[in-house]
C-alpha cells in the first residue's frame, strides 16, 4: 500500500472503557502514571439525543455515543460537518438475542423498536439525527479487525473525498447463550476525529500502510486484558502513543493475515 | 472522479442465476416473486426466493455453511466471475485486490436455527453453531475473500438497504488512494425470519405483490440475492462507475424524510462527483420499495433534482426488496439497461399514484442508454446514489 498523498491529522480522541471512562481521565493510566482500575463503566445518557430517540437508544448506541461525545470535547469542528465511520464487529448482540428468542415463541412477536435498532448502522443513524448531520456515513465490520478497517475507511474518506471524519469503534458483551459463542469481555468504545488540515488542537499526523508485522501488544497486564477482550479496544496501543505524545509506529490487527501499520508523526 | 472500469459483474436473485436470466426476465416482464413457504414463516406474503442454490457447503468450505454463504457461493459461480477474478489476480497479485461486501443480516438465519436447538437444561446453543464464519456481519466479506484467495483490504459494509451500493464508493476510494489496485464488490442477503417478522412488526410487509408507485401500494415483498462486480482501473470493457453520492437523512430511524432532502443531496453528490448535469442521465433505477412513504419521498427527491421528465422505475416488483443486496442487484440491473438499451417498466404498477410526479415507466422502453443513476436508501437514513455509464 503506498503512503497517503495528503497528510491526515488526528484532532481529538474519545474513549469509554472500564477504568477509562473518558479520554481526559484515561491519559494518565495510558501513560503508565497510574494503574488502570477495572471499574465498571457507568451508564451513559446521551446528551445530544432528542427525548424520543434517547428513550429508544440501546446500550450499544449509548456506548458509541459516550466515546463520540467525548471526542467532540476535543474539536472545534461542528459535529454536523463531520462524515462518520462506525466500526463494530457485532453492534448489538443483545437485540439479536431478543429477536432470535422471540422467533422461537408462539406467536412470534418482534418489538418494532428492536427491529429498527437491530440494523448494524443504528448508532450511525441516531448520531446523524442527534447532531443534524446529512454528511456521508458508513458502518463497517471486520470482526476483531474492525478498528483497523474503520481507521482505513476513515482515512480514505479524508484523503479521497476531502471530508473531516468522526470514527467511532464500539462493541459490548452479548447476553448468554450468545456470549459463550462470541465472548466479548467488556464494553469499549473509541472515537477519533480525523481532519484534512492541522489546527491548534491537532494531536498528531497519521499515515497507514499494510504490513506483515505482528500486532502491537501492551506491556501493562490490565491494559492488555482490555485490549484483547474487545475489538474496539484493539485501538489502545494507538491511544497510548497519543496520550504520551510519543510519535512512532503501532501495528493494529486486521481480520486477515495482513495488519495495519499506523505511523504517528508530529503535526 | 475518473471513471472506474467494471470488468465483470454477476447477480443471482429470484429472477434467476446470472445476468442473462435477468435480462430475459426484464425483457419478458416476468416477476420472480411467488407465494411460497420459507422455513416456518406463517405470514401471508410474496417472497423473492432464489431457486436451486440451497445446498450445503462441503469440504474446505464446510465451516462456512449457512444460507447466506450458500447463496454467496452460488452467485460467485455465475457469469464467469471466478475466471475474471483469476485474471485480475494474475494482473495485480492477490494481495493487491480489495474485497468490500454489503449485507444487512449476514448469516443470522443460522443463529435463528441455533436458538431453536438450544439445550433444554443448560440453555446453551448447539455445538454446530459457530458465530464467526456464519452470523458475524464480516463473515460474508471474509468468505468471499478466502473463497477467491484475495488478500487486499477487506471489510463488510452494513448500512441496512444501502449496504451493497456503498461498497462501490469504498472500493473506489481504496483504489484511488492506492490501498489496492482493484476490488471485488458485492452484496449478499438471504431470507430469514428476523427480517420477515421484523418488517411485519413495522407493518411494512404487503400481503399483495410489491407494487411500486401504484395508487394502492401497501408495502414490500422481501427477497434475497447475491451479486458481485470487479472494479479494475486497468481493465478494458465498456462499463464504468462514473460517480457516487453518500448522505444521511438525519430524520428518523425507519421512516424517510418526507421532503426527501437527504436523498436529493445523495443524487446531487453523485452527479457532482461525475461532473454531469441531470439532463445527461437517461434512466433512474429507484430504490422504490413499494411503501406509501418511501415511494412518495423518493419521487419528491428525484423531481427536485431532475424535474419530472427523466424516465425512472423501481425493479422491486421483479426481485422483491433484497435489503442488503438491493444495491448490487440494482447496480447490475442498471448495467444491463446500458448493455441492452432497454429501460424496464415498474412491474405490477397498475395505476400510478397521482401524488408521484416522477416519470414512472409503465411500459418497457427500447432506447439508447448511456448513463444511469441507481438509488439505494436504508434504515438509519442511509442514502447512496451510484452513476454508471458507457466508456467515453
Amino acid at each position: 500500500m503506498k503512503p497517503a498523498t495528503k497528510p491526515i491529522f488526528i484532532e481529538a480522541v474519545g474513549l469509554a472503557a472500564p477504568g477509562l471512562p473518558s479520554w481526559q481521565q484515561a491519559r494518565a493510566a495510558l501513560r503508565g502514571e497510574q494503574p488502570c482500575e477495572n471499574t465498571p463503566l457507568p451508564p451513559h445518557t446521551p446528551a445530544l439525543l432528542p427525548a424520543n430517540e434517547r428513550r429508544r437508544a440501546t446500550p450499544a448506541i449509548r456506548l458509541a455515543f459516550q466515546a463520540a461525545e467525548d471526542a467532540m470535547q476535543g474539536t472545534s469542528i461542528p459535529a454536523a460537518n463531520l462524515a462518520t465511520v462506525f466500526a463494530s464487529s457485532d453492534a448489538d448482540l443483545g437485540i439479536i438475542h431478543r429477536i432470535s428468542l422471540a422467533l422461537t415463541a408462539s406467536p412470534r412477536f418482534i418489538s418494532p423498536t428492536d427491529f429498527h435498532n437491530s440494523v448494524h448502522n443504528a448508532a450511525a443513524g441516531y448520531w446523524s439525527i442527534a447532531v443534524g448531520s446529512r454528511a456521508a456515513s458508513t458502518t463497517i465490520s471486520a470482526y476483531d479487525g474492525s478498528f483497523a478497517a474503520g481507521l482505513l475507511e476513515a482515512s480514505l474518506l479524508v484523503e479521497v473525498d476531502a471530508c473531516d471524519v468522526l470514527l467511532v469503534a464500539f462493541d459490548l458483551p452479548a447476553p448468554e447463550p450468545l456470549h459463550a459463542k462470541r465472548p466479548i469481555a467488556h464494553p469499549v468504545a473509541v472515537a477519533l476525529v480525523l481532519t484534512q488540515q492541522a489546527t491548534a488542537k491537532t494531536l498528531a499526523a497519521l499515515s497507514c500502510a499494510t504490513t506483515m508485522e505482528p500486532e502491537t501488544l501492551l506491556p501493562d497486564a490490565a491494559l492488555e486484558s482490555l485490549r484483547s477482550g474487545n475489538p474496539a479496544a484493539r485501538a489502545l496501543p494507538l491511544l497510548q502513543r497519543l496520550a504520551a505524545r510519543d510519535f512512532g509506529r503501532v501495528i493494529l490487527p486486521n481480520a486477515n493475515s495482513r495488519n495495519l501499520a499506523v505511523d504517528l508523526h508530529a503535526p | 472522479m475518473k471513471p472506474l472500469p467494471i470488468s465483470a459483474y454477476t447477480v443471482s436473485s429470484a429472477l434467476g442465476a446470472g445476468h442473462a436470466a435477468h435480462a430475459r426476465a426484464l425483457q419478458a416482464g416476468t416477476s420472480g416473486l411467488r407465494k411460497l413457504t420459507f422455513d416456518t414463516n406463517t405470514l401471508d406474503c410474496w417472497l423473492g426466493e432464489v431457486r436451486d442454490f440451497d445446498v450445503a457447503l462441503t469440504g474446505s468450505l464446510a465451516h462456512w455453511d449457512c444460507r447466506n454463504h450458500r447463496l454467496a457461493e452460488f452467485a460467485l459461480n455465475q457469469d464467469g466471475f471466478l475466471d475474471a477474478v483469476a485474471a485480475c489476480v494474475r494482473r495485480h497479485g492477490a494481495a493487491r485486490i480489495g474485497v468490500f461486501i454489503g449485507t444487512s443480516t449476514s448469516g443470522v438465519h443460522h443463529t435463528e436455527l441455533a436458538y431453536r436447538a438450544r439445550d433444554p437444561q443448560s440453555n446453551a446453543l448447539p455445538d454446530w453453531f459457530v458465530h464467526r464464519p456464519t452470523q458475524n456481519i464480516f463473515s460474508v466479506a471474509d468468505f468471499v475473500a478466502q473463497r477467491l484467495g484475495l488478500g487486499g483490504p477487506s471489510f463488510a459494509i452494513s448500512t441496512a438497504c444501502s449496504s451493497s451500493a456503498k461498497v462501490f464508493a469504498a472500493a473506489r476510494r481504496a483504489i484511488a488512494a492506492g490501498a489496492c489496485d482493484a476490488a471485488v464488490v458485492g452484496g449478499v442477503d438471504s431470507l430469514c425470519l428476523t427480517t420477515l417478522y421484523g418488517f411485519n412488526s413495522l407493518q411494512l410487509v404487503s400481503p399483495d405483490i410489491c407494487r411500486p408507485a401504484d395508487s394502492a401500494r401497501n408495502g414490500i415483498s422481501i427477497g434475497e440475492a447475491g451479486g458481485f462486480a470487479l472494479l479494475d482501473p486497468h481493465a478494458d470493457g465498456g462499463l464504468r462507475l462514473l460517480g457516487y453520492g453518500e448522505t444521511s437523512d438525519a430524520y428518523h430511524m425507519s421512516s424517510p424524510d418526507p421532503e426527501g432532502s437527504g436523498a436529493a443531496a445523495s443524487m446531487r453528490a453523485a452527479l457532482a462527483s461525475a461532473n454531469l448535469e441531470p439532463a445527461q442521465i437517461d434512466y433512474i433505477n429507484l430504490h422504490g420499495t413499494g411503501t406509501v412513504a418511501n415511494d412518495q419521498a423518493e419521487s419528491r427527491a428525484v423531481c427536485s433534482v431532475f424535474g419530472t421528465a427523466t424516465p425512472c422505475s423501481s425493479t422491486k416488483g421483479w426481485t422483491g426488496h433484497t435489503l442488503g443486496a438491493a444495491g448490487i442487484v440494482e447496480s447490475v440491473i442498471s448495467l444491463l439497461t446500458i448493455e441492452n438499451d432497454l429501460l424496464p417498466r415498474s412491474l405490477n404498477t397498475r395505476s400510478k399514484d397521482p401524488a408521484i410526479e416522477a416519470n414512472i415507466l409503465l411500459a418497457n422502453r427500447s432506447t439508447p442508454v448511456l448513463r444511469v443513476l441507481s438509488n439505494s436508501f436504508g434504515f438509519g437514513g442511509s442514502n447512496c446514489s451510484l452513476l454508471f455509464g458507457k466508456a467515453a
